[in-house]
């Protein structure tokens, strides 16, 4: 194991026990065809698996107090018996997987077949094709370098660059490996070379030229022309997805500033097809337990234990969702459809609710299905293609608003396609505001402007501003973000020092 | 095993403390952990710093949810659904059910209260034992039979004598385990919370949803400092009446404001059914801070001068902010009573003050 050694002092091996239920449960679950590296469990007392996951599954990270705050709350919440954590584990080769020491023997069982889905879906998800799967080793590297810079530059100075840039984190391009953005420089270049030449005519022998070419051809020809002149002077080109990367190459920061914002943007692309597919990953790992301990690794003692467990994943709070439920019934969904031919043409044209209710062609393709949607999907499309009215009905599920006159929130609607578009747009961008970096040189004073996707719903001021002051520290010259408030347009400016809201009715100023 | 985090732990505390790092402090909210009482859902307070970020407002987006109910029918407070990233940890949220003793040790934990010294000398705890713990020697009558087996049941193990086939475990005297008790003072007293408020037309619901969580959490913390807690509720506009207490966290009536009126009634209540010298005396009294007219503020100051405030551990005033209320007594308050010990005023602007406000009305240990 090439990992040996910069873990714990005092790292423990599973007892032989667990390593017997290691080996049962990986070759169980290579019958069923899942494909996954190799898997290191540690056993953990209940401070180390708190202080591992709030550390988000790294034990070594760059100092910073929110971990602490983190690991204050986990902890607070395991000694007042709120919450446990049974299992962490991380998406590295080979995979770390954590185990509570003092969970109990089918604790374990379902929590390494639990596991083994994971790291299954790890592998095998097009979305994590791109992650760095030495990534325990370029954390350590991080903290190394952090630590560095705090040497040389003092822990506060450090610590509050850290801060300003956490309040960016969330403004990366999530799909940067998967869509290509932008033209590369040489193929702007050689179209900008034929721009210049002059107005482009048709081809025409003289005699026909005023008629193919006639003047208002030629008028909206220079028009075009012009305009894509002004868009490639425009700086970025077209609207940036990535605020932080334009911040990180264009911002006036210093070398060791530079280092740490590259250090968080990396540290957060490595974490963002986890939160993609955070419903999809919980449901295929929870779908995999029950099958596995059901079928193959319970025993009769264990089965009211084992029931309590599950039962406690998956259960529902009310006006919430529960990723592992609604992943793994949608999983189960998926699979019956697939067995029972419910899917193509066919099904789609028939409306006969009777013949639908009855309907099965016996194709016996749910399980290869299954394995094919966690192979292609994030929770977007998941959703997006196989939620189904029949499952929001079965399911129960609703959309609710706050009811502003009484104060609370209210159930809103059961009707499918609210309940379909609700929970896609809740989870797009995981339910964040969309900001795109749309001018690097506003008023030609080397001033930022940010814009705000509005769709639908406000942001929060006060956030807003202290946000766009900590943006204007990093950039080093005063940012502007264009936004909506009450549907009316509204430019937030942050100088560094001062906030200024134009357009804002007086009501809503915010109070600071 | 030392753990790293320590150090990540240090600095936030000394954070959160005010040590360093003073920039950060504007960031500080009360998070929350969610626990049970009963029926009802509570909150246990611990310190956050949030990371400014873009995102939307509160109630701006609503979301989805699973279970009954038709459209129209409330729900219950989603949860902040802002989770960590690459959070893949099995997490789960265990509802558990916390007893009043719990909450009040972790109040105290949080909330660093001294415990409330019993007004007099006439108030003498009573000892109490309590088993707590578990010794070697002791009387029969207390032998612990299930630990003085597992004890013999070891040695045996260790010894070699033990037969898995033919278990038979004779403890001998090394073995025998005892309870072991301790002695402790129980308060004896008996307390009476008087909660006051204010429901002219100008407190809206959210001002008293604050009420209500803070008169759980006073409740909470009196009923563990004493072993007898009555609770009277009085409500007031431009006339007050004793209500219970649902009726109290319910009421919304309109009109104008005359505090004088509760505080002759309180009054009244504690010469009728509580003698200050066999009673703890605790008025509440909340309101949004807007009294009908200055002789009125007047009469309220004489009434708690000459009759609240003698038979009083201390006089509590909360004043939530609403839209309307111009805050105006709480300034009256704090000029006529500003070095009074007995009376504590806090101000309560939205729900993320209910806790300091706690921490002000509880600190003295009265």
């Amino acid at each position: 194991m090439a990992h040996d050694g910069y873990f714990f002092r005092s790292r423990r091996g599973l007892p032989p026990e667990l390593v017997e239920a290691q080996v049962r449960v990986e070759a169980i679950a290579k019958g069923y065809g899942l494909d996954f590296c190799e898997i290191v469990f540690e056993m953990c007392d209940y401070d180390e698996i708190n202080m591992i996951a709030s550390y988000g599954g790294f034990p070594s990270r760059y100092p910073h107090w929110r971990w602490g705050m983190d690991f204050l709350q986990m902890r607070k919440g395991y000694e007042y018996g709120l919450q446990k954590i049974y299992e962490m584990v991380i998406n590295t080769v080979p995979s770390y997987a954590y185990l509570l020491d003092n969970n109990t023997f089918m604790d374990q069982k379902l929590v390494m077949a639990h596991v083994t889905g994971h790291v299954d879906f790890f592998t095998n998800s097009s979305w994590f094709r791109h992650t760095n799967r030495k990534m325990l080793d370029q954390m350590a590297n991080h903290s190394a370098r952090v630590r560095r810079h705090i040497d040389a530059q003092g822990v506060s100075p450090v610590e509050q660059f850290i801060d300003a840039c956490l309040s960016i984190e969330t403004l990366i391009d999530p799909y940067l490996h998967h869509i290509r953005r932008s033209r590369s420089r040489s193929e702007s270049d050689i179209e900008r070379g034929s721009l210049q030449s002059g107005v482009v005519k048709l081809p025409a022998r003289s005699y026909m030229d005023k008629y193919i070419n006639p003047p208002e051809y030629l008028a909206a020809q220079r028009a075009k022309q012009a305009r894509e002149m002004h868009q490639m002077q425009r700086f970025p080109e077209s609207r940036l997805r990535d605020v932080m990367l334009f911040v990180l190459q264009n911002g006036q920061l210093a070398r060791w500033q530079q280092d740490v914002m590259g250090i968080i943007r990396d540290e957060a692309i490595y974490f963002a097809p986890q939160a993609q597919t955070k419903i999809m990953n919980e449901g295929w790992a929870s779908y995999w337990h029950t099958t596995m301990m059901t079928r193959d690794l319970l025993e009769d003692s264990e089965v009211i234990d084992y029931a309590d467990h599950h039962s406690g994943t998956v259960t529902m709070r009310p006006g919430s969702i529960n990723p592992y439920k609604i992943g793994i019934e949608l999983f189960r969904h998926i699979e019956e459809r697939w067995n029972k031919g419910q899917f193509g043409k066919e099904w789609l044209d028939c409306d006969d609710v009777v013949v639908k209710r009855d309907w099965n062609t016996e194709a016996g393709l749910g399980r290869q299905k299954i394995f094919d949607v966690r192979r292609t999907h994030n929770d977007v499309t998941f959703i997006d293609e196989f939620l189904t009215e029949d499952f929001v009905r079965e399911q129960g599920l609703f959309t609710y608003e706050y009811d502003k006159r009484a104060g609370h929130y209210k159930v809103d609607s059961r009707e499918f396609r609210a309940v379909k578009q609700k929970l896609l747009s809740m989870l797009s961008n995981r339910g964040n505001p969309r900001i795109f970096v749309t001018d690097g040189n506003h008023a030609n004073r080397g001033e930022l402007e940010l814009t705000h996707e509005h769709e639908g719903s406000d942001m929060q001021l006060q956030w807003a501003e202290q946000t766009l002051r900590n943006v204007a520290h990093l950039w080093g010259r005063p940012v502007h973000l264009v936004t909506q408030v009450d549907d009316v347009r509204v430019v937030l400016h942050h100088d560094g020092t001062e906030f200024k809201a134009d357009g804002l009715k007086k009501r809503r100023r915010t109070k600071r | 095993m030392i753990l790293n985090i320590e150090n990540d732990l240090n600095r936030f505390k000394e954070i959160v403390k005010g040590k360093v790092r003073k920039d950060l402090r504007r960031y500080m909210s009360s998070g929350e952990m969610i626990g049970r009482q009963g029926n009802r859902r509570v909150s246990i307070p611990l310190p956050q710093i949030g990371i400014p970020r873009f995102r939307y407002g509160k109630n701006e987006t609503g979301g989805v949810g699973q279970g009954e109910g038709e459209a129209g029918d409330p729900v219950g407070e989603p949860g902040d659904g802002s989770g960590q990233a690459g959070d893949q940890s099995g997490t789960h949220a265990i509802e558990a059910e916390i007893t009043i003793e719990e909450l009040a040790e972790i109040m105290r934990e949080e909330l660093a209260l001294p415990r409330i010294e019993p007004r007099g000398s006439k108030q003498i705890s009573s000892q109490r034992d309590r088993y707590t713990g578990i010794s070697k020697l002791g009387p029969e009558a207390l032998r612990h039979n299930k630990r003085t087996f597992r004890e013999a049941l070891k040695r045996q193990i260790a010894s070699g004598s033990y037969a898995p086939a033919r278990p038979v475990i004779v403890p001998i005297k090394d073995d025998k385990r005892y309870r072991s008790w301790k002695t402790r003072p129980e308060p004896q007293s008996a307390a009476v919370i008087l909660y006051m408020m204010d429901v002219s037309g100008s407190m809206g619901d959210e001002q008293k949803e604050i009420v209500r969580l803070e008169a759980f959490w006073i409740d909470t913390w009196l009923r563990h400092n004493y072993k007898n807690v009555e609770t009277r509720f009085i409500i007031h506009d431009a006339s007050a009446k004793e209500v219970p207490r649902d009726v109290f966290f319910r009421t919304k009536e309109s009109g104008g404001t005359l505090i004088s009126s509760a505080y002759t009634l309180a009054v009244k209540i504690l010469e009728e059914d509580y003698p200050a010298a066999e009673w703890n005396i605790y008025p509440f009294h909340f309101s949004d801070g807007d009294n009908w007219s200055a002789n009125d503020t007047q009469a309220c100051m004489t009434l708690l001068e000459g009759h609240l405030l003698p038979v009083s551990n201390q006089f509590s005033y909360g004043q939530v902010d609403s839209e309307y209320g111009s805050g105006q007594f709480y300034k009256d308050l704090n000029q006529r009573f500003g070095d009074d010990e007995r009376v504590v005023t806090s101000r309560i602007p939205k729900r993320e003050a209910i806790m300091d406000s706690i921490k002000e009305f509880l600190s003295n240990g009265k």
